[in-house]
């Protein structure tokens, strides 16, 4: 038996007849440094949304208003907002698509070493470093680059020029075109699409598609009715990340694509070269809202039991 | 019983994991190129003589020194938040519990620049000038989910009759902390670590609001992908950077293998 | 005989749930004690407050003539063997079993030789190295048992420790156990479930039903005078009559028990109709219809069988008939 006389025994002893000041110790350290540290600079984010700035002296002007949000709605800052959401759920949409025969492959059929492989094969990727990953796009976009050479050199130069010449997706070249940044957000995030996914699939017991296709089911319909269905919470959980990230990147769309700006773009100038914090803030908490109510969905459709 | 993949499947699994790894192998063809002007492919010759003007660069060295700085403060605060905030949501239930988890998480589920911009200007609010300190700060806040991912995944694997079997045979807590606990979780405790570390290491949004005049190397990368100037160095930093990223993430896997399927989910 | 556990008015509440409510129970030195009852009757709430995990919400608990409400588990002269092992996986078995030696700061060679001692004990001498994960359920549950032991608890607390373990290996281990409790001397407490469990093994048995100690007696006594309808019911299974019928029959307002192997068919006596029948090898259990109330009856391998929906009268000696204490469960 422990030594009632030892310091450590005594304050154990106080633990265990108080339990709830073991679990106040435990919990006071980590919620004061993300209580001080994250929300409370989050808050001050959010209250500098309710100021204005002063349009002839730039100063801010510390009075509360709805002035900042107002100005959201002018049609060269709605834009930037309508812009991004479609970026980003045309970049969702993509990663789902290319996420799930990955994810599927992974989880149902590789076994051992593949398994392995398949893991590591995505793991890697996720965890290299994002600019590294954002640069090698820029030397494979790049005019004398990899994918001009392979175009020219399979004298498909004119289906390039084609695609290039398409308003809106098309653009001078792959490097400054729209295509060209959602190519790149598509390779960055696809791995935090690939994981849940996978992770939802491997819940599936194999003997349930077994008795969907006991029931008659040709594989078409199993994976219609019996597997997208339970690898949908799978998804939903992916694209929480792919849908925030590609939010609020500010890199990718600044690095390979167009002039136009993204949310991410715009709060960064805001903030830095204009020195307008305020309208900075509001467009942060479009990202905010945009994710809450993102969150509620998702939390509705059962996405964080795939997490 | 098990069915045989379809050819369809099995192109487009594989057409996916190329997607994800061919751009990542072409840095390693451009550490090599005797271009220095422009991204030319394919590379008109094979040198190794960038490798020896990298080494010689002290802004390269100067920033790879802060970064490992950042990560390594920001790593060792993640992990004894991270540990302590997961031990006290697996063993016990309390009100609140899910709001905790939700602060934890929140840092990385919400857009980085929202971090950056949201630290920025609170240390302009209360004047706090921009340091190495500052850096950490930002660094070790989003660390923080990644330890405590990997902790409470072990914490609910661990047994709970642990503690009170330890506690019965004569251990007091911190006792019981030694030889029970922590035996039990350091390996999970250091994949968290590594993985916090190898974040940390790569960050570059939060850092470019956090970090002032200071270049971290991903900040160095950044000013490099915006204006380039020396190509070739870059495609060698580029190339290191990948390498010593690997080894953590390979070093997580293998530490946390057979105990959870997804140890670096929520990066 | 000095008491070995006393437990005074306890209870433990979580929340609005009374996990034990007011029990005040005896354990003697020295015996084999039983806490028997359904899942969620409080009966490893009881165990688990004796051993302090669990503090009473009121009340105290005794160890020894000792007031241990205040203890901590590391504290109490009280060793657990839990109901799945809790075997440190880290550890080998010796490290295992040397455990509470280690933290009692006795010698290296020394906790060696007393683990392998205790493992001699249980059978498993030459498992010392092996890890836990690579022992069968059985061997992990030896385990757990010369882990306890080794620190010469004066009371050992089983938590369901056969559950986990197949029929065979169960009885046999309840053989083993009984032998080594007289071995040992020491005060065994024992939660289980199985009412034949905690019969064949235990000197007094403690019958829990919702945070309440139903009766405590020997199992012969349990057995033959339930004192509560829920007690007659789960030891052995006996009829319950109603008290009307309990009335007509010796004119007392009373519930009582009848146990199904006591009562055989006559040519006159109570008068009822045979619903169904279950042949259970040694026996065959018949379902009888009296007055709207249905009586169990056990008639031996041999006897002559009436048909389903037949007349029959039922019989027994007077001393069958138990009276019952309480009127409800």
């Amino acid at each position: 038996m422990a030594s009632t006389a030892t310091f450590g025994g005594r304050v154990s002893d106080a633990f265990w007849r108080k339990p709830r000041l073991l679990l106040a110790l435990l919990l006071v350290p980590p919620v004061l440094w993300l209580g001080i540290v994250y929300l409370g600079s989050l808050f001050a984010l959010l209250a500098q949304s309710f100021f204005s700035i002063d349009e002839f002296s730039g100063l801010i002007n510390y009075d509360f208003t709805l002035k900042t949000y107002g100005e959201l709605f002018r049609p060269s800052n709605f834009d930037i907002l309508l812009r991004t959401v479609a970026m980003a759920g045309a970049v969702t949409l993509a990663a789902a698509i290319v996420a799930f025969p990955i994810a599927y492959y992974a989880a149902r059929y590789a076994n051992g070493r593949w398994k392995v492989i398949f893991y590591l094969g995505v793991m890697l990727p996720l965890w290299s470093s994002y600019l590294v990953k954002v640069y090698s796009w820029k030397l494979i976009l790049a005019k004398e680059g990899i994918l001009n050479w392979l175009f020219e050199t399979l004298h498909l130069s004119w289906v390039l020029q084609a695609y290039l010449s398409v308003p809106g997706i098309g653009g001078y070249s792959l490097s400054v075109s729209w295509t060209g940044t959602f190519l790149v957000f598509l390779y960055v995030w696809l791995p935090f699409m690939i994981l849940p996914v996978q992770a939802a699939l491997e819940r599936v017991p194999s003997s349930m598609l077994e008795a969907s296709g006991d029931l008659g089911a040709q594989p078409g319909q199993t994976l219609r009715y019996v597997i997208l269905p339970l690898a949908l919470p799978g998804i939903i959980a992916g694209s929480i990340f792919t849908f925030s990230l590609t939010l609020g990147d500010y890199i990718i769309p600044q690095i390979v694509g167009t002039s136009a700006r993204m949310i991410g773009q715009a709060v960064y100038q805001f903030q830095g070269t204009a020195g307008n914090i305020p309208l900075a803030a509001a467009f942060a908490v479009v990202p905010i809202l945009v994710m809450g109510i993102y969150l509620t969905i998702a939390r509705r459709m059962g996405a964080f039991d795939a997490l | 019983m098990h069915y045989k993949a379809s050819l369809g499947l099995k192109i487009a699994a594989a057409a996916g994991l190329l997607f994800l790894h061919l751009p990542i192998m072409l840095i390693f063809v451009y550490a090599f190129t005797t271009e220095d002007k422009s991204y030319q492919w394919p590379p008109p010759g094979l040198t190794l003589k960038w490798f020896a003007v990298t080494w010689n660069r002290p802004d390269v060295w100067t920033a790879l020194g802060l970064s490992l700085r950042v990560a390594a403060i920001s790593t060792a605060v993640a992990m004894v938040l991270g540990t302590l905030c997961a031990a006290a949501v697996a063993r016990s239930r309390f009100f609140g519990r899910e709001t905790v988890s939700l602060l934890v998480i929140l840092p990385i589920a919400l857009p980085g620049i929202i971090t950056g911009i949201s630290l920025r200007s609170a240390f302009n609010l209360v004047d706090i000038p921009f340091s190495f300190w500052t850096i950490v700060l930002g660094h070790a806040t989003f660390c923080i989910v990644v330890v405590y991912n990997n902790a409470v995944a072990r914490f609910r694997r661990t047994s709970g009759s642990l503690v009170e079997a330890s506690l019965d045979l004569g251990a007091t807590y911190f006792q019981t902390l030694r030889f029970v606990i922590l035996p039990n979780i350091a390996t999970a405790l250091l994949a968290g670590g590594m993985l916090a570390f190898a974040l940390s290491f790569d960050e570059v949004i939060v850092t470019t609001f956090t970090a002032g005049q200071q270049q971290t190397l991903p900040i160095w990368m950044l000013e490099e992908l915006v204006r380039p100037r020396q190509r070739p160095v870059t495609n060698v930093v580029a190339m290191v950077v990948v390498l010593v990223t690997f080894l953590p993430i390979v070093g997580a896997y293998y530490l946390t293998r057979g105990t959870e399927t997804v140890a670096g989910q929520g990066k | 005989m000095a008491s070995a556990v006393k437990f005074e008015a306890t209870s433990r509440f979580f929340g609005d749930t009374r996990a034990v409510d007011d029990v005040t129970l005896e354990i003697e030195e020295g015996e084999f004690f039983a806490m028997l009852g359904p899942s969620g009757s409080g009966k490893t709430t009881c165990l688990r407050l004796i051993a302090g995990f669990e503090r009473p919400s009121q009340g105290r608990v005794h160890i020894f003539g000792q007031d241990a409400t205040n203890t901590p588990p590391y504290r109490r002269p009280v060793n657990t063997v839990f109901q799945d092992y809790a075997l440190f996986p880290h550890l080998n078995v010796q490290d295992n079993v040397a455990y509470g030696l280690m933290i009692a700061r006795v010698p290296k060679a020394e906790r060696h030789h007393a683990a392998d001692e205790a493992l001699d004990l249980v059978a498993l001498g030459g498992f010392s190295k092996r890890k836990p994960s690579e022992l069968s359920g059985g061997q992990r549950q030896r385990v757990a048992l010369a882990r306890a032991l080794v620190n010469k608890p004066k009371v050992l607390l089983l938590d369901e420790p056969l559950g986990a373990l197949d029929l065979k290996l169960r009885e046999q281990m309840q053989g083993e156990l009984k032998s080594l409790q007289r071995q040992l001397g020491i005060t065994f407490v024992f939660v289980t479930h199985d009412q034949g469990e905690a019969l064949s093994m235990a000197d007094r048995v403690a019958v829990f039903n919702n945070g309440k100690v139903q009766q405590v007696d020997s199992p012969l006594v349990l057995y033959d005078s339930p004192k509560t309808p829920f007690v007659a019911d789960f030891v052995g299974s006996s009829n319950v009559l109603p008290v009307e019928m309990v009335q007509r029959l010796i004119g007392v307002a009373k519930l009582a028990s009848l146990r199904p192997e006591n009562i055989r068919l006559a040519e006159d006596g109570l008068v009822g109709t045979v619903e169904s029948q279950a042949f259970l090898g040694a026996a065959t259990r018949l379902e009888v219809a009296v007055d709207g109330a249905r009586i169990s009856v056990l008639l031996p391998k041999g006897a002559e069988l009436p048909n389903d929906g037949s007349e029959v009268h039922l019989a027994w000696d007077a001393d069958a008939l138990n009276l019952l204490e309480a009127t409800n469960g």
